[in-house]
């Protein structure tokens, strides 16, 4: 255990910027956590006298055109924008790994048709295709996490199938092989497992990507109802009061998700330096 | 130097220093030689004895990393290490020409190999349109490329690693250079193309009466093809000499060593005796002598400064207190 | 292998990537909300009337008949009609697409012009300001979300400065626009010689331009940079500076042609984003293309006109791959020859 400490330690230390978004994700995933109980006002509840006030003491964040605190729905807004992609990114994850490992495994038939599928998916400018499928399956929130597995699944499947094409000849899997393992024990136990750090690190930088585009899909409309407190609906709401000069409508959520997109981007690339530093760009 | 002649090219105390993330290389500390016009002068050590880096230097193209320290490289009156970028331009390509080893990894790879000769061409001389075209062709031809028309228009990919060197040697001796420096030619090509590309070199040099600076970690090379050979190890240039006196009766310990470990016909393997140690770390403290540590015949006088310069015969320069 | 040829192996190539998008639109279309019979039936039907009408609109036969009377109908150009404007899709489409193509146009046109010179700088001059400002622009293009970035130059440049013109879309309602020829209105405008009208075109094209333009920008600037920094620490380049080579022809010629290899295959990525953010800077700035097209038609449960769109975009990025593909073999005589 003080070895890991250490070690992190040492990471932080050469890597800064790694270490302040390490710190990031903990203040957003803290945020999210307990921020609705910590919120200072009902994030739904409007306020006829208050309404498109600029920031103030009492408002950190202003109000909207309902007269809603902004900081308190930022605040619980966070939740929902990060179960979003977190939920999304694990499916695709665990789907488009599992697909990708017994294509890479198995070969033939099975490596063929997981990557006519990839291909297909990735034949389509992939927010159009998300934009595609939630309409044709509904306005649903679940129906975006699902719009945003599927667009990310080629990621993963190709990620999945490479790695183990490199280590399904390697030596311990020979081993574990002549010692009678069957194929199904062999990559779950044996090879997967390996595959999974650069996996990982693709994980976290396609969490940033994730975010951006749920809240791409709800600005537009898609997913997110009002009056659900969510990042890409304020900013929509917030976007037609720009041009009459009301900024915080828009501003801060905005904000929120480019921080939250920046800090998944940068654990992301000090992941990868972490893992496979001769991969730095 | 003997012989009345000027010198065409003459390095003095040539120094490059290498900044690197495990501190400062001293890959060069004051290398030194000359050569004459049409001389052809076989430059010999180990890798990392600094043979590539004093090329690199007399061109004014070392890497960003490396900076010159001291010394000249005085050719035809100019100090190239002084020169201005702009007047170096003029010279390379010109009157100065390198060629270098994997030929097929220093050619651009998109472009087809008449073009790129022509790019020389058209930079140093007011040949165009046709002419140009034919020249290319006479140099393909030169180079002993057959069908030279249809190699014009290939692509490196799509040819030898041979043919891939001769169209190097051809973009190099475009212009006639006065010097050519021609950078481990032989390696990566098969053993049998190695003699046709040092012919070639041979040929090019005797008809344009051009220097060759022939630089080759191989000593049977330069045994039989240059009129003079430097040995050079850790940066420090051991021993200068004409090729037969050297072969013959080597002065100093490292060239003696050299010698024995070079493989050669009717010799057993356990004849050859390889040299013992390795070259120095050349980021530490060294002392004046960078063979010290590998020398049987280190003694203490070893250690005083300046590495001496003897000279032992006619043409015949040691660096060496204790010389064989 | 001559360029026709390679475009033509290409093409052959794309022919399943084809398939494959017309097999996806046609399930999505599948997919929808609702039984389009009992919908097309109304809500006093009985169900022998939605009965005749489901097996009217073929929804009884099997899926396989049913994507072959899709396809059909496709090649015929029917794409359905939209509720909202009563029109054919297809020919909506034809309308809007012109001025989605001049947005996206433009904002590829800035990003590749902006993004090539900032790499090739940077990576001639690493550490420099310009280095650091590469540095900085390709961070931040990457985590900004486009829409947000759209409307900060919105309030910016709009409200605050009165640089730029209100976001209502392509030309200002005082403005006739010029005769269509091309249907991109800068152009037009210029074929017919007006200045005036040109001016006010372009005015309200380059705050949707530069929004979606950045995005791209990022990882084209980044790509060519990493590509320059390799490509100039190779033998060829040593090679070319040997021969005396002109500092220009060694950068450009030896250098930027060979480091802009992987920037073409990059391009694919590039517009697969441009396509998809398209839609969100078309919202911000009301501009009329199809990407509010469909929203539109979203908004008020218009389906056909949404599927249309899928169907434009994903063909037509199907196509923008062949010809990258096309491009990076012009470039890199490699993929042509069979050595």
């Amino acid at each position: 255990m003080r070895a890991w400490l250490r070690h992190g330690r040492h990471v932080v230390g050469e890597n800064p910027v790694t270490g302040l978004a390490f710190g990031l994700f903990v203040l957003i995933a803290l945020v999210a956590v307990v921020g609705p109980w910590l919120a200072p006002h009902d994030p739904l509840a409007t306020d006829a006298a208050r309404t498109l006030q600029s920031p103030s003491a009492r408002h950190w964040f202003g109000t909207d055109q309902l007269g809603r605190d902004i900081l308190s729905r930022v605040v619980v807004a966070t939740r929902l924008d990060l179960t979003i992609a977190v939920a999304a990114v694990t499916l695709s994850f665990l789907v488009g790994g599992a697909l990708g490992a017994c294509a890479g495994f198995f070969g033939g038939w099975t490596d063929r048709l997981v990557t006519r599928v990839a291909d297909t998916i990735m034949a389509f400018p992939l927010f159009v295709l998300a934009m595609g499928i939630v309409a044709a399956l509904g306005n649903t929130l679940a129906n975006i996490v699902y719009a945003t597995a599927i667009i990310n699944l080629p990621f993963y499947t190709r990620m999945a199938r490479a790695e183990v094409n490199v280590r399904r000849e390697a030596g311990f899997v020979e081993a574990a092989r002549l010692s009678g393992n069957g194929a199904a024990r062999l990559l779950a136990v044996h090879v997967f497992p390996n595959c999974l750090p650069p996996m990982m690190v693709q994980a976290s930088l396609n969490l940033g990507w994730a975010i951006l585009n749920a809240a791409g899909l709800s600005f537009i409309g898609l997913g997110v109802r009002p009056p659900t407190p969510e990042w890409g609906i304020m900013v929509a709401e917030g976007a037609a009061f720009i041009v009459s000069g009301e900024w915080w409508i828009a501003l801060f959520p905005g904000l929120a998700l480019m921080m939250a997109v920046f800090c998944f981007n940068l654990l992301g690339d000090g992941l990868r330096d972490l893992i496979d530093p001769r991969r730095r760009t | 130097m003997s012989g009345g002649e000027v010198d065409l090219l003459a390095v003095e105390d040539l120094s490059v220093e290498f900044r690197t993330r495990d501190g400062v290389v001293r890959a060069l500390d004051r290398v030194g030689f000359a050569l004459r016009r049409g001389e052809t002068v076989g430059v010999v050590g180990e890798s990392g004895s600094g043979k590539s880096v004093t090329a690199l230097a007399i061109l004014g193209i070392l890497p960003p990393s490396a900076r010159v320290t001291g010394g000249r490289a005085v050719f035809g009156g100019l100090d190239l290490l002084a020169a201005s970028p702009r007047q170096l331009l003029e010279y390379r390509g010109r009157e100065l020409a390198m060629i270098f080893q994997n030929p097929r990894a220093a050619l651009n790879p998109i472009r087809p190999v008449g073009r790129q000769i022509a790019d020389v061409l058209r930079r140093h001389t007011t040949l165009r349109g046709a002419r140009l075209d034919a020249r290319v062709l006479e140099l393909l031809a030169r180079v002993q490329i057959a069908d030279p028309a249809r190699r014009a228009r290939a692509y490196p990919f799509e040819l030898s690693g041979g043919m891939c060197q001769r169209v190097m040697i051809a973009l190099a001796v475009a212009c006639a250079p006065a010097l050519l420096i021609a950078d481990e030619p032989t390696t990566g090509i098969d053993v049998t193309t190695q003699a046709g590309i040092l012919d070639l070199l041979g040929e090019l040099a005797r008809d344009q009466r051009m220097a060759t600076i022939l630089i080759t970690h191989d000593l049977a090379v330069v045994a039989e093809r240059c009129d003079r050979i430097v040995v050079m190890h850790a940066g420090h240039v051991v021993e200068t000499a004409p090729a037969r006196a050297l072969l013959a009766r080597p002065r100093h310990p490292y060239t003696a060593r050299l010698i024995a470990s070079t493989p050669r016909a009717g010799a057993k393997l356990a004849d050859l005796a390889p040299i013992p140690g390795a070259t120095p770390d050349l980021r530490a403290p060294l002392p004046p002598c960078r063979y010290r540590g590998r020398c049987e015949r280190a003694a203490d006088l070893c250690d005083e400064p300046p590495l001496p310069r003897a000279e032992v015969g006619a043409g015949h320069l040691v660096a060496c207190r204790r010389p064989l | 292998m001559s360029a026709l040829r390679l475009a033509g192996r290409r093409l052959a190539l794309a022919a399943p990537g084809l398939v494959g998008v017309l097999v996806v639109t046609f399930l999505l279309n599948r997919a929808l909300p609702g039984d389009p019979a009992a919908f097309f039936a109304g809500p006093a039907a009985t169900r022998e009337a939605v009965e005749q009408i489901r097996v009217r609109l073929g929804l009884d036969k099997s899926l396989p008949e049913q994507f072959v009377y899709y396809v059909r109908d496709l090649a015929r150009g029917d794409l359905g009609t939209s509720l909202t404007t009563g029109q054919p899709v297809l020919r909506d489409l034809g309308t809007r697409l012109p001025a989605s193509l001049e947005l996206t146009l433009a904002a590829l046109l800035l990003a590749v012009g902006v993004a090539l010179p900032l790499g090739v700088l940077a990576a001639t001059r690493p550490g420099s300001w310009v280095d650091h400002v590469a540095r900085v622009l390709t961070t931040a293009g990457v985590s900004l979300p486009i829409f947000f970035t759209g409307l900060l130059f919105v309030y910016v440049f709009y409200f605050l400065l009165g640089w730029a013109p209100a976001p209502l879309g392509r030309l200002d309602a005082f403005t006739t626009p010029p005769p269509a020829v091309t249907g991109l209105l800068i152009v037009d405008a210029v074929i017919a010689q007006n200045g005036t009208v040109a001016w006010a075109a372009l005015r309200q094209l380059a705050l949707p331009a530069v929004t979606l333009g950045l995005f791209a920008m990022a990882p084209i600037a980044r790509m060519t940079r990493a590509s320059m920094l390799g490509v100039l620490g190779s033998d060829f380049i040593r090679t070319a500076r040997a021969s005396g080579l002109a500092p220009g022809t060694v950068l450009i010629t030896y250098g930027l042609r060979n480091a802009l290899l992987p920037v073409v295959t990059l391009l694919g990525m590039v517009f697969s984003f441009l396509l998809g953010a398209n839609v969100l800077v078309e919202k911000v700035f009301a501009w009329p293309g199809v990407g509010s097209y469909a929203l539109e038609a979203l908004i008020a449960s218009d389906y056909a006109p949404v599927q249309g769109f899928v169907l434009l975009m994903a063909t037509l990025y199907v196509f923008l791959n062949l010809a990258i593909d096309v491009l990076y073999g012009l470039i890199d005589p490699r993929v042509r020859i069979e050595a």
